[in-house]
């Protein structure tokens, strides 16, 4: 298939498609006026308080005073300990793969300082690169640890009860140690801005043509779906990179957001991501008749990328339901993914996953689009 | 003669409605065919499962010797369809669209091709316009220059003179007989009288069906038509008293002068005899092709049911 034919015809449809593109300058204008803009408008306003978000412990002390104090923090509601590392390595592996967004250590001579009446401290490590959903949490741990003790500690323990800051919990915020809300916002919008921008714009590319009366035209020449299908994706491509790359410059420059990991990783889900986005318009177009139905489609796309993807609210702050619909995004995957990179300081090994998730998803989509996409006009 | 096209019973339907019922349509290469039928007739309909772009409910046939349905891609190399509405981009320069639809061809010579192209449209000077802002008429020429300029063996038009004016027209005619004249096969949809009679042959479509084919002269003595012309003072005016009266199927004031016509002399003659007065004056004359095919529809309009 793939012959001197290919190439040339999928060369006619670049050409033409940038000519037009050029044309447009609104649109052009639109494309790079609105990620900067929701950059700035997004940058400062965001408030969210999930509960229930999975912590680990490592207790090297297990006495009824700590079991005490791991049910004080549960019964805040803010954590809930699902993984019980055997060691400190463990632990952190949990917090940098984003299983757990806290790691409490209790140390092995916890109890015996607090009954010595020295101070006893917990460590917490929160990984905050949702500040948001870190901060109510660290909040409530202290007051409910005192209380607990207050209660519990009677009878022939009440000579223990622990002065005010008696029991000292250290915090450690990890990844975004100031806990600024614009470092954890600029992968979200990365995502949200990719979505929109990337799914509207082949959506009404090739339904334009339809409407246009340009289709019947087009397929009554020799070209293939596939090479329709390439050379109006292609210079999509090319603006959602430089999208990205404004992005990450206005970021740097107004929020000071660092990419901390590896920025080929970072070039490859990014890639990997507009062409899923594209495809996933592509396939709109192949459902729709007009721009008008284009858009409503995409929108149909965008919503569900914006609320259940972990953009607008934490993730683990949705029923399970929600989840399952977020998973199957491409804006969740590609979204934690900048966030590891971009925040965590992540490598391959930990965001192979999520890319894996996203050439599934590419390759589904596009083999629904190719086999949508007509030759006829039937 | 091969054939160039060489259809039999094709059908289209689109739910229920049958919009092609069994059209059968053989071309001799290097003719001009001219396709007639009233609105909603199904020409476009015919035209499309021709080139390709609507895959027939039923019949099938060949094109430039390839199979209709799969064989698809080299009829598309080598016939050039012109859409009944501009199908090129009105985004785009007049040269970028002929460049676009040279490159999709992989037409070597490219720049030269264009130029000549633009040249005999009479467009080099205006080709960096954009095609959205043509009048009509010439984007009807554009698109046709457009749909040649890979030299395709067949030529598939869609009323491609709709809008344009009448030099215009007779180039735009005259190119298609030197296409003929070269060897390429012309099938073309229109409106116009004139144009089918400039037609080596013609095909008539009403509701789906084809309802006659021949030359024009053959065309109107197949029908049987007769036609009486009535001159004279205020025959123009008897229009209205004729139009329902039986046996007639049309009476139309052209000019001064009355055309009326029917499929059987008696009646006719019956129906205009009350009028025959005070100096206006009837003579028999050879039905027109319009007269005939205003005879054809109101034929298939008795023969379709339900419409
Ligand atoms: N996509 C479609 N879906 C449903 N009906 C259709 C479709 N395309 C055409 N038709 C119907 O098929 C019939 C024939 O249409 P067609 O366009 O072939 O007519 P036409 O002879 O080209 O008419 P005109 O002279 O007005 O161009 C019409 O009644 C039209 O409503
Ligand atoms: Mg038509």
């Amino acid at each position: 298939m793939i012959g001197a034919g290919f190439w040339r015809r999928l060369g006619a449809i670049l050409v033409k498609e940038v000519q037009q593109l050029r044309r447009d300058r609104l649109t052009f204008a639109m494309m790079f006026g609105v990620p900067i803009m929701q950059l700035l408008l997004f940058g400062y306003a965001i408030d969210t308080d999930p509960h229930h978000l999975p912590a680990a412990v490592i207790s090297a002390d297990d006495t009824t005073i700590t079991r005490t104090i791991v049910s004080a923090l549960t019964s805040t509601g803010y954590m809930d300990f699902t993984h019980r590392p055997a060691s400190e390595e463990e632990a952190n592996a949990l917090l940098q793969r984003g299983e757990v967004q806290f790691v409490v250590t209790i140390p092995s001579d916890f109890t015996r300082r607090l009954v010595r009446g020295e101070r006893a401290q917990i460590l917490i490590d929160a990984d905050a690169t949702d500040p948001m959903a870190a901060a109510n949490p660290l909040a409530s741990a202290q007051p409910a640890v005192e209380q607990a003790l207050r209660r519990d500690l009677t009878g022939p323990l009440a000579g223990h009860n622990p002065k005010p800051g008696g029991v000292e919990i250290v915090l450690q915020r990890r990844y975004n140690p100031e806990g600024k809300a614009r470092l954890n916002i600029v992968p979200g919008l990365l995502a949200v801005i990719l979505t929109m921008t990337m799914v509207m714009m082949t959506a009404l590319a090739v339904t334009r043509e339809r409407e246009r009366g340009t289709m019947e035209n087009l397929l009554a020449m020799p070209v293939r779906p596939i090479e329709v299908m390439i050379g109006k994706i292609v210079p999509y491509i090319a603006i959602g990179s430089v999208q990205v790359t404004v992005i990450l410059l206005v970021s740097r420059v107004l929020f000071d957001v660092v990419t901390q990991g590896s920025i080929a990783l970072l070039g490859l889900g990014t890639a990997l991501f507009i062409t899923v986005n594209l495809a996933i318009g592509f396939t709109i177009s192949t459902v729709t008749q007009n721009q008008l139905q284009a858009m409503q489609a995409s929108v149909f796309i965008l919503l569900p990328s914006i609320l259940l993807s972990g953009f607008m609210f934490p993730f683990r702050g949705m029923p399970v339901w929600a989840q399952w619909l977020g998973e199957v995004l491409p804006a969740t995957h590609f979204m934690r993914l900048v966030r590891g990179l971009m925040l965590k300081g992540a490598d391959l090994a930990d965001v192979s996953g999520n890319l894996l998730a996203l050439t599934a998803i590419l390759l589904v989509v596009s083999a629904l689009a190719i086999s949508r996409y007509k030759m006829t006009l039937d | 003669m091969p054939l160039a096209i060489d259809v039999h019973d094709l059908v289209k339907r689109y739910g229920t409605r049958t919009v092609v019922d069994r059209v059968s349509l053989a071309i001799e290469e290097g003719r001009v065919c001219g396709f007639l039928g009233p609105n909603g007739s199904g020409k476009t309909t015919t035209l499309r499962m021709i080139c390709g772009l609507l895959t027939p409910d039923g019949g099938g046939g060949t094109c430039l010797g390839h199979d209709l349905v799969r064989e698809r891609d080299a009829i598309k190399r080598q016939a050039g369809y012109m859409t009944q509405r501009f199908g090129l981009y009105e985004d785009l320069t007049i040269r970028e669209n002929l460049e676009f639809v040279g490159r999709v061809y992989g037409l070597d010579r490219l720049k030269q091709r264009v130029d000549g192209s633009l040249e005999r449209l009479g467009l080099a000077t205006r080709q960096k316009q954009l095609a959205g802002a043509l009048s009509g008429g010439w984007k009807q020429r554009l698109a046709l220059a457009a749909c040649v300029l890979h030299e395709p063996r067949l030529l598939l038009l869609d009323e491609p003179t709709a809008g344009v004016d009448p030099k215009a027209r007779r180039a735009f005619w005259d190119e298609i007989h030197t296409y003929a004249a070269e060897g390429i096969t012309v099938l073309v949809s229109t409106h116009y009288m004139d144009e089918a009679e400039r037609c080596h042959e013609i095909a008539y479509i009403a509701y789906g069906a084809l309802m006659a084919r021949g030359t024009a002269d053959e065309v109107i003595k197949e029908s049987g038509l007769v036609s009486f012309i009535a001159t004279g003072p205020g025959a123009d005016r008897l229009a209205p008293r004729l139009r329902d009266a039986p046996g007639v199927t049309a009476a139309a004031a052209f000019g001064a002068t009355l055309h009326v016509s029917g499929p059987e002399r008696a009646p006719l003659l019956a129906a205009i005899e009350p009028l025959r007065a005070d100096g206006i004056e009837w003579k028999e004359a050879a039905p027109t092709l319009e007269d005939v095919f205003i005879h054809l529809m109101g034929q298939a309009q008795d023969n379709a049911p339900g419409t």
